[in-house]
């Protein structure tokens, strides 16, 4: 084992030793029942169930036998990645990263939204993490807005100029803060009351901000690297506007 | 090697520096806040498990999906000499 391999073991197990020594209980950061009114629960679900069953059949419809463990394996890393708490000490807070934003790039929108689902469901029925009745609104921040704006953003990104690692650095930044941006307006329709709903909604993202600026900075850095370690190692598993921009 | 030994001291330190920090979730400092400030509250259908059975379940659900990731992971980039 040469130096450098050696310092960085050694910087890693120093960092991990760290994290959990100084580990406080963790806290749920999905939106939990009885947050929203019914109404806008119901609201959220019509809403999400039109995306879900998009994502469903885009599944079924998959030919490549190749990909499903592809598509297996995003889904356990969107699971993992949604219930993982992450300490931002700046904020002095924890919340947690999604793993949207590069399913998006890798699986597509649509399919990202299906293991979204499955993983809020398992989170919420077995972790208390998040709820049943806004899993609605759940999966239309994490799922929905997350995987549709990396996606987009990627694309455009990419329409621009912008190298690889730029673009998927993007798409990770924006799902993160578009997931949260996403939560604030939820929260703030299903809570404010009358005309009190926009300024909710910037008290919101103001609150927010400390914990997601740094963790969007994270989860960017993170899309951008898992991104090319996959692309480099199995080109033809991703997207077709990803190989087109691989091969650039 | 320097810039990143620099970046995780200076990682460490500022965790250290906060560790008195409760370090609780955004869902009470701001979810929770808000919600409280507009008369609502959490009150989860599936009632949530006490002490240390929730650690337990985050357990649970950490290995049996990091089994699942292992799992197709090496399905997905197989070893070297696999592949040849």
């Amino acid at each position: 084992m040469n130096t450098i391999t050696r310092r960085a073991g050694f910087l890693a197990a120093a960092f991990f030793a760290a994290s959990v020594l100084l580990a406080e209980p963790a806290h749920a950061m999905h939106i939990s029942d009885g947050v929203l009114p019914p109404s806008w629960a119901a609201f959220w679900w019509a809403l999400a169930i039109p995306f879900v069953v998009i994502g469903i059949k885009a599944y079924e419809k998959e030919k490549n036998g190749a990909k499903k463990p592809f598509i297996g394996l995003i889904g356990s890393a969107v699971f993992i990645i949604s219930c993982m708490p992450v300490p931002v000490p700046v904020a002095g807070s924890c919340s947690h990263p999604c793993g949207t934003g590069l399913a998006a790039l890798l699986i597509g929108p649509k399919l990202t939204v299906a293991i979204s689902s499955v993983a809020l469901v398992l989170q919420a029925l077995f972790l208390a993490h998040g709820g049943i009745t806004t899993m609605g609104a759940n999966i239309f921040s994490m799922g929905v807005a997350g995987a549709f704006s990396g996606y987009f953003v990627f694309r455009a990104a990419n329409k621009l100029g912008l190298g690889i690692f730029s673009s998927t650095f993007l798409a990770g930044l924006v799902s993160d803060w578009a997931t949260y941006a996403v939560t604030s307006l939820e929260l703030a329709s299903g809570l404010g009351s009358g005309g009190s709903a926009p300024a909710m909604f910037g008290a919101l993202l103001a609150a927010f901000a400390p914990t997601q600026i740094p963790l969007g900075i994270m989860e960017g850095f993170v899309t951008a690297s898992a991104f090319k370690f996959i692309t480099e190692r199995r080109p033809d598993l991703s997207l077709t506007p990803v190989k087109e921009t691989v091969s650039e | 090697m320097k810039k990143i030994s620099a970046m995780a001291s200076g990682i460490l330190a500022s965790i250290t520096g906060a560790a008195n920090a409760e370090w609780r979730g955004v869902d009470s400092t701001v979810i929770e806040k808000f919600a409280a400030d507009a008369g609502r509250s959490a009150s989860p259908l599936i009632p949530a498990a006490d002490g240390d059975l929730l650690l337990f379940c985050f357990l649970v659900a950490g290995a049996a999906g990091g089994f699942v990731f292992g799992y197709y992971f090496k399905s997905v980039f197989p070893a070297k000499k696999e592949r040849d």
